[in-house]
């Protein structure tokens, strides 16, 4: 079987006037199966982010090759990007500002359907029933974003991730703004479809607990490098690093 | 002990309808109280309340908010200045929204600074820097001079509560103040937060989804679910004996770290 993602060598180095550049992602490898849910955990400002932002190619590449089900995605631009978008979507840190504020949220969970030219009916059955397995009544797609709650709009960009059948979703701390009870219900809802669809996660996610219950992977990440990289129950049971010990201690 | 803050049967709706229902609870100087509750139950409804942020289709309609003898909906504007960020500091939970994005940090902090007190520049620095240490920021000096899309999640979070907690509020309000951090950081927000109220006698309401982080830190707890409040107590009791069946299906959803393989 063939990776749906594959990185291989990325670095991102950001330069500031009469600064020295640092990498704020630096030479990582990774691989991700079709099916698979690899967590990324690590400390604040460690590059997770700026990984999520590569692979979606929001920002380009310092160093190292991305690769999407086989095809090499690190240089493609514009029109080239569509097919790529198919198969790989992102729910954001921050939900509220990757929605337009002057569009309703139905707008913008069926945009990625709409661009494909199925029809209104469809898209709107489809983004229904999407809400609805989030714990959304259909009423939120009239909604705007500033007509939700934090954790309302969270799921509204959990079900626009899924409208277009991607086959690796990347989620950047996504379930975080969300009670305990909904996080469980959207946790399943992702796992019945990586059971169903062989859908693969990467996994953005500071919740060690949620991780050892979700995940087949994890990676650890300090200062942009990998760290460790394993099973969780290996990292978290028998943390290699300094900085992963510190994680398992510090949880209340 | 006085009561400083006073929420009496609170009714708050959007365009005509009712999101929070009949909610009170009192807020004593230098408490900490822990609300938590459903995605959605209004608990960012109820803190904006206080602050006079509801936007236009929002307001109280029924109830009172009371604080130092005033009833805050029925203050203008211009008596709310005096009051947010002074006196009621607010850490908002979609941290990047509330930052402006095009000044720096450091511009952001010394201007919500300047806004209510004359401040002497070095020193509103020397104090911002310290706090930055203790928020675990490791490049104190680069976070000053950065804009907020130069910084990740995590760090604009910690900016927020930084320029919150700077003015040294009566109150502070923080809405998922460490939902975006990991688990080593979220420690030492946490014993912040528990600092400042020890130094200053702050009272604090937290918002938050992370029941280890209410444990650690509140005195009291309200449960929220549909606007309604489901249990008010004590911090100890709510946890420990939960009589509500929505705080037990809470409680009990919470994912722990297992320290043992299967
Ligand atoms: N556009 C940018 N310009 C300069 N520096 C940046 C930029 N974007 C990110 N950085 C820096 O890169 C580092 C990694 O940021 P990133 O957002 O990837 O962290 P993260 O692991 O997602 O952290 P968090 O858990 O806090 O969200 C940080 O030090 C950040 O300040
Ligand atoms: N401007 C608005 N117009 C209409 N409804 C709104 C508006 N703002 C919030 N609501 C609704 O009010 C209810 C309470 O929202 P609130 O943001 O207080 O929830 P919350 O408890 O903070 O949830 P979360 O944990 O997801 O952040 C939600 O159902 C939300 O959809
Ligand atoms: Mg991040
Ligand atoms: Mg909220």
């Amino acid at each position: 079987m063939e990776p749906i993602l594959k990185v291989t060598d990325l670095s991102k180095s950001f330069s500031r006037a009469g600064k020295n550049e640092f990498f704020a992602v630096d030479h990582v490898s990774f691989e991700v199966m079709p099916g698979e849910i690899l967590g990324i955990v690590g400390e604040s400002g460690s590059g997770k982010s700026t990984i999520a932002k590569l692979i979606t190619r929001q920002i380009d590449a310092t160093t190292g090759t991305i690769e999407i089900d086989g095809q090499d995605i690190t240089k493609l631009t514009g029109r080239q990007l569509i097919p790529v978008y198919a198969k790989v979507q992102m729910v954001f840190q921050t939900p509220a500002g990757s929605f337009d504020p002057r569009r309703t949220l139905g707008d913008g969970i069926c945009e990625s359907l709409r661009n494909k030219g199925i029809s209104k009916v469809e898209r709107e059955a489809k983004a229904r029933g999407l809400l609805e397995q989030c714990g959304l009544s259909s009423e939120f797609l009239e909604r705007y974003p500033h007509q939700v709650s934090g954790g309302q709009c969270q799921r509204a960009a959990i079900a626009r991730a899924l409208m277009c059948d991607p086959r690796i979703l990347i989620f950047d701390e996504a379930t975080s703004a969300l009670d305990v009870t909904v996080q469980k219900q959207i946790i399943e809802l992702l796992q019945q479809l990586q059971r169903e669809k062989k859908l693969a996660y990467l996994f953005i996610c500071h919740n060690l607990a949620l991780v050892q219950q979700f995940c087949d992977k994890v990676l650890v990440l300090y200062d942009g490098k990998i760290v460790e990289y394993g099973l969780p129950d290996d990292v978290i049971l028998y943390p290699q690093s300094e900085y992963a010990r510190r994680l398992v201690d510090a949880i209340f | 002990m006085a009561v400083l803050l006073d929420y009496q049967h609170v009714e708050i709706s959007f365009n005509g309808n009712a999101v929070v229902h009949d909610v009170s609870f009192q807020l004593h100087p230098g408490e900490i109280l822990g609300l938590v509750g459903e995605s959605g139950s209004g608990k960012s409804t109820l803190v904006k309340a206080a602050m006079g942020l509801l936007g236009s289709s929002g307001m109280v309609t029924r109830g009172d908010i009371w604080f130092e003898g005033k009833n805050l909906p029925d203050l203008s504007d211009n008596e709310m200045r005096h009051i947010c960020g002074e006196k009621i500091g607010m850490i908002f939970q979609d941290c990047g929204a509330s930052l402006s994005p095009i000044r720096t940090i450091g511009e952001q902090i010394m201007e919500s600074m300047a806004a209510h007190r004359k401040v002497d520049v070095a020193a509103a620095k020397a104090t911002a820097m310290e706090l930055f240490d203790k928020l675990h920021f490791k490049d104190g000096e680069r976070v000053w001079n950065s804009y907020p899309f130069e910084l990740s999640g995590g760090m604009n979070q910690r900016a927020g509560i930084a320029i919150a907690m700077l003015m040294n509020p009566v109150i502070l309000m923080a809405d998922e103040p460490t939902s975006a951090l990991d688990v080593a950081v979220q420690r030492q927000v946490v014993e912040e937060m528990l600092n400042v109220r020890k130094v200053f006698g702050t009272a604090i309401i937290i918002v938050t989804h992370d029941i280890g982080v209410v444990s650690a830190m509140a005195d009291s707890i309200l449960v929220l679910q549909e606007g309604h409040v489901m249990e008010y107590g004590k911090a100890k009791d709510v946890l420990e004996n939960p009589q509500n069946a929505y705080t037990k299906k809470l409680l009990s959803a919470v994912p722990r770290l297992r320290r043992e393989r299967l």
